[in-house]
């Protein structure tokens, strides 16, 4: 019983970790078809701006903001100056990701050393929580309920404004959204930029769980994709199931069969995509 | 054109009798990362099928043969074909479950192939030796010829490079080539013209895992050594780098992108601290500047210098 | 590159030498020794691999970078922590930079991948690497190691959870690797046979992302649970330990690098009181630790851990050997005798090597306390000259199937 209750919390805890991270790799490839190889260096940047906003004020919630909007910015210059150039070059876009990945990884070396570093979890949330009379950290059910707070957002903001109308109309139909008039280029800009803070902002809220580290990138890169892979691309509704789904086969997975430990997330994945391209959600075919 | 052809020739043939150890031994390298990157390239560059999956194919051909040999005492002549054989088929299988999906499907499928036999290789250490890699092994002696001299084996390499090249260009020039290009630009009207579009692919898919494979054989033969890292994803990423940085569908393009990668991984890495950087500038830079890599932006750039007008087609064909 | 360097430093400095001295000795005297690192400056083990530059540079510097009468130079290379780069980089520093010894590589696998060049080249290697069967089973002619195995730190480890702190049950967790599975099987092997058991055996994936699931899965009815992990995971694992709950419950207790000096200087009172096994500590009191300590502090504004002491120690032990063969380094065979044959005084305390070339020196206990505002691993207790045999006769330690995963196998898991 024990088990089943505190690995569930785990598996929900993962979840919403997931969900930060993903949700804006998604939103950026549902509407501009980017698979954008930087996520994981976003997020990872992210992280380390947190760490070093925290050494300025010591709040957490504010270095999340500082690394929204860090990273935010960095991927609104990014999108602008860098990716627009090359239009609907797919290869292109492939290498240009992974290079600035290169690069904001190096970065990160130079600039923090390649020492682990701590995020502190707030002092108030410090203490674990009783749950059927089992310790489990509080600040884990607090990334759960950012991720659903985030995700409510996120969907307010894509059925209930003018912002989130043009951006569905861009994703359903790229040339009618032109064609009716909605700026499609700055409207790339906005959501890439969108995505990017998403991804900062999480690698912050993220810090207390992971702590900052060299190949932080690297480990939540595929973790993303799988995400949004298995939810569908594109699709809130399907990041956020996908996110609590590999939360769950990756949680009970290791716990119940340790072995597959490697392969547990991979192996459900080929099976969805080979049978169900679009994922579970999406409605485009990835 | 041709002249200049001779004379690379000649150079490579040359080429051991007055470069140092060091040297020879990294264009040994760039030999078999360009073959790599050439096979990969047979599906991104004209299959239209980007996938980041194909370190398989180099691993496992590296460690069948290995395994084959320290465990069951297989000698090279024997280990060699089997180990092509069953990386083939293993292609011909992956393939199958790959081409079910394009486009990001296509390379999260790939990736998460090659990521599962990544995670074997780490996790089955009864025969691959976990974390420690399998190593004790040996190069072949093809004709009794012993290959451990620098520049034997450069030879070696040499040969097989030549030939592998060769081998692909033959494909791409063959009818079958034409229809597989037409897959990837008209995938529809193919379709609709009667060809078997998935089948083309299957084939594609299964010959680059071929050459795949023997790249992996010369990769195992040159270090005489295997660890799970070669199956990691940033192999696959590297090679697929060089292939898009070099020139993804022309023949050139993914020998010069491999060679750029190995050397600055590996050479210029002893000059510049930030080689890791460097590289990501350089991928930016490529992507910037000639968006659809080295050779045909090179190419374009000699044809302005010299004022020459080339029929745009003239750089997917040579 | 029709002449090579060395080639034409060598005849340069015969021919000066014909007028004055003999050859061999104005040769000796002319050419720099040139010093070969590997070690990591990019990718997720460049933290130790950093340090392993700065502990050798700063050896170099306070000798003025002369060793036994001649000066050195020190070629860095980096291999990214990459097999397959880290014997390019080892042929690159041979053939082309001509070095004489190398100090390196840092990773097992990295040690693993250029094992057979090394002998093929007879190249003498001082390793920083653990890998066991380097100077076990298949021991390389040409390899010294002056740091210790992977389990050479685990045995004392076990030994002190069984005899001093009386420990009956204690489970196991560490890296998915062969470092890993090597540290734990060592300390299994001493623990349970001083009557002790193992009731838990866990290998977590190198990286994995986040611990929960195995804390949620930790047997809470041991005394004890000893850490074999690497690099950043112990420190991900101690706060999460925590944050569980766990803290005060059970035990932590660590093998050589789970709270090296380079993630404890990033923690908190969580770390505070864990027991910890090294062949060294930042906070050892022996006089040419005292100044290394100091001025690595100095210089680099943090302890020095277990990389930096390791090529510090290295440094130490090349210039022995150098100094038996009057720095005569072209004398392969010879050197090569005196590095084995070296008894000297570092930063670690005494170091002597066995018939394999591994290191025989002092392990120390130690536990994590706070001195003038800083974590420290503070030396508690002492096991004087252990081999990385233990007290096991080496003949019937290596008839033995080398530490793995399932060597010695788990008898009383639960």
């Amino acid at each position: 019983m024990q088990f089943w209750v505190i690995q569930t919390l785990n598996s929900l805890a993962l979840g919403g970790l997931l969900f930060l991270l993903s949700a804006g790799f998604s939103l950026i490839f549902g509407l501009m078809r980017i698979a954008n190889l930087t996520h994981g260096a976003f997020f990872m940047l992210g992280t380390y701006i947190g760490v070093s906003a925290l050494r300025v004020f010591p709040n957490l919630w504010l270095a999340a903001l500082a690394g929204a909007v860090v990273v935010g910015l960095f991927g609104a210059l990014l999108e602008r100056f860098v990716l627009r150039s090359l239009g609907g070059n797919a290869l292109g876009q492939v290498l240009l990701t992974l290079g600035v990945a290169f690069i904001i990884s190096d970065l990160c070396l130079i600039v923090w050393g390649g020492d682990p570093i701590p995020v502190q979890t707030p002092d108030y949330l410090r203490k674990p929580m009783l749950i059927a009379g089992l310790p489990f950290p509080t600040y884990r059910l607090v990334v759960v309920v950012i991720a659903l707070v985030t995700a409510l957002l996120l969907w307010l903001l894509m059925e209930r404004t003018r912002l989130g109308a043009m951006i569905r109309a861009g994703v359903d139909d790229m040339q009618m959204a032109r064609a009716v008039g909605i700026p499609v280029s700055k409207l790339f800009t906005i959501v890439f930029c969108l995505g990017a803070a998403l991804a900062g902002a999480g690698g912050v809220i993220g810090g207390p769980i992971l702590s900052a580290y060299p190949g932080l990138d690297a480990d939540m890169l595929p973790l993303a994709l799988i995400v949004v892979i298995l939810g569908g691309v594109g699709s809130l509704v399907g990041a956020l199931v996908g996110s609590f789904i590999v939360g769950f086969v990756y949680t009970f997975g290791t716990a119940l069969l340790p072995d597959l430990a490697y392969v547990i997330l991979f192996l459900p994945m080929i099976f969805v995509i080979a049978f169900k391209p679009t994922g579970l959600f999406g409605k485009v075919s990835a | 054109m041709r002249s200049a052809r001779w004379i690379v020739a000649l150079v490579l043939v040359a080429l051991p009798q007055f470069a140092g150890e060091f040297y020879v031994n990294l264009i040994s390298q760039i030999f078999i990362a360009a073959i790599f990157a050439s096979s990969l390239n047979l599906l991104v560059g004209y299959a239209g099928l980007t996938s980041l999956g194909h370190a398989s194919y180099l691993g496992v051909s590296a460690y069948l043969s290995a395994w084959l040999y320290l465990k069951l005492g297989i000698g090279h002549w024997l280990s060699a074909p089997i180990a092509l054989a069953v990386t083939t088929v293993m292609a011909g299988f992956f393939g199958w479950i790959a081409l079910r999906a394009s486009g990001l499907g296509f390379l999260m499928i790939t990736l998460a192939l090659s990521q599962v036999l990544w995670g074997l290789a780490y996790r089955w250490s009864a025969v691959t030796n976990g974390d420690n890699g399998l190593s004790g092994l040996t190069r072949p002696q093809p004709f009794g010829l012993s290959l451990d001299s620098a520049s034997a084996f450069y030879y070696f390499t040499l040969i097989v490079v030549a030939v592998a090249i060769g081998m692909m260009a033959k494909f791409i020039g063959s009818p079958f080539g034409a229809a597989l290009k037409g897959t990837r630009d008209q995938p529809r009207r193919m379709s609709a013209l009667g060809h078997d579009v998935r089948r083309v692919r299957w084939i594609t898919f299964v010959y680059a895992g071929f050459w795949g494979a023997v790249s992996g054989l010369l990769y195992i033969y040159y270090h005489k050594y295997i660890h799970p890292t070669s199956l990691s994803l940033t192999n696959s990423a590297e090679a697929l780098l060089g292939v898009i940085a070099g020139g993804s569908g022309t023949l050139v393009g993914p020998i010069i992108g491999a060679a750029i990668v190995v050397l600055l991984k590996n050479y210029v890495s002893a000059y510049v601290e930030r080689w890791n950087m460097l590289l990501g500038f350089v991928f930016v830079a490529i992507v910037l500047f000639m968006p659809d890599g080295l050779v045909p932006g090179v190419r374009r750039l000699w044809a302005r210098v010299t004022g020459r007008r080339k029929p745009t087609d003239a750089a997917s064909n040579s | 590159m029709t002449i090579s360097r060395r080639t034409f430093m060598t005849s340069a400095g015969a021919a000066a030498g014909l007028t004055v001295l003999p050859a061999p000795f104005a040769r000796a005297q002319s050419e720099p020794i040139r010093i070969g690192l590997l070690t990591v400056k990019t990718g997720p083990l460049a933290s130790g691999g950093i340090d392993m530059e700065k502990g050798l540079a700063l050896y170099m510097r306070e000798r003025n970078n002369t060793l036994a009468g001649r000066k050195c130079e020190v070629i860095v290379a980096d291999t990214g922590g990459v097999p397959a780069t880290a014997r390019t980089k080892t042929q690159e520093l041979v053939e082309k930079n001509k070095v004489q010894v190398l100090i390196g590589p840092l990773a097992a696998f990295e040690a693993l991948a250029i094992d057979d060049y090394i002998r093929a080249q007879s190249i003498p290697t001082l390793s920083v690497a653990a890998a066991e069967d380097m100077t076990q089973r298949k021991a390389n002619p040409w390899f010294v190691r002056g740091t210790s195995t992977s389990a050479q730190c685990a045995h004392p480890m076990a030994d002190y959870c069984a005899k001093t702190l009386k420990y009956k049950r204690i489970v196991v967790i560490a890296d998915d690797i062969a470092y890993g599975h090597e540290m734990v099987a060592g300390f299994q092997r001493v623990f349970e046979e001083q009557g002790g058991r193992i009731v838990q055996k866990t290998f977590p994936p190198l990286t994995v992302p986040d611990y929960g699931t195995y804390l949620a899965q930790l047997n809470t009815k041991a005394d004890a649970v000893f850490l074999g992990f690497a690099g950043s995971n112990g420190f991900r694992f101690v706060r999460q330990f925590n944050e569980y709950g766990l803290n005060g419950k059970i035990a932590l207790v660590g093998g050589m690098t789970a709270l090296d000096e380079a993630v404890l200087r990033n923690m908190g009172d969580e770390a505070l009181g864990i027991l910890t096994t090294c062949w060294y500590s930042a906070d050892l009191d022996n006089p040419i630790n005292r100044k290394f300590a100091a001025d690595f502090r100095a210089d680099a504004k943090y302890d020095p851990g277990f990389y930096a002491a390791a090529t510090y120690v290295e440094g130490a032990v090349l210039q022995g050997a150098l100094e038996a063969v009057k720095g005569k380094i072209e004398d392969k065979a010879a050197f090569m005798k005196a590095l084995r044959a070296a008894k000297v005084n570092t930063a670690r305390g005494p170091v002597s090597f066995d018939e394999y070339g591994n290191v025989v020196g002092n392990v120390y206990i130690r536990k994590v306390e706070r001195k003038q505002g800083r974590l420290v691993n503070s030396v508690i207790h002492t096991y004087p000259n252990v081999s990385q045999f233990w007290t096991y006769p080496p003949k019937a330690f290596l008839a033995n199937p080398v530490y793995s995963r399932d060597w010695p196998p788990a008898k009383f898991l639960e």
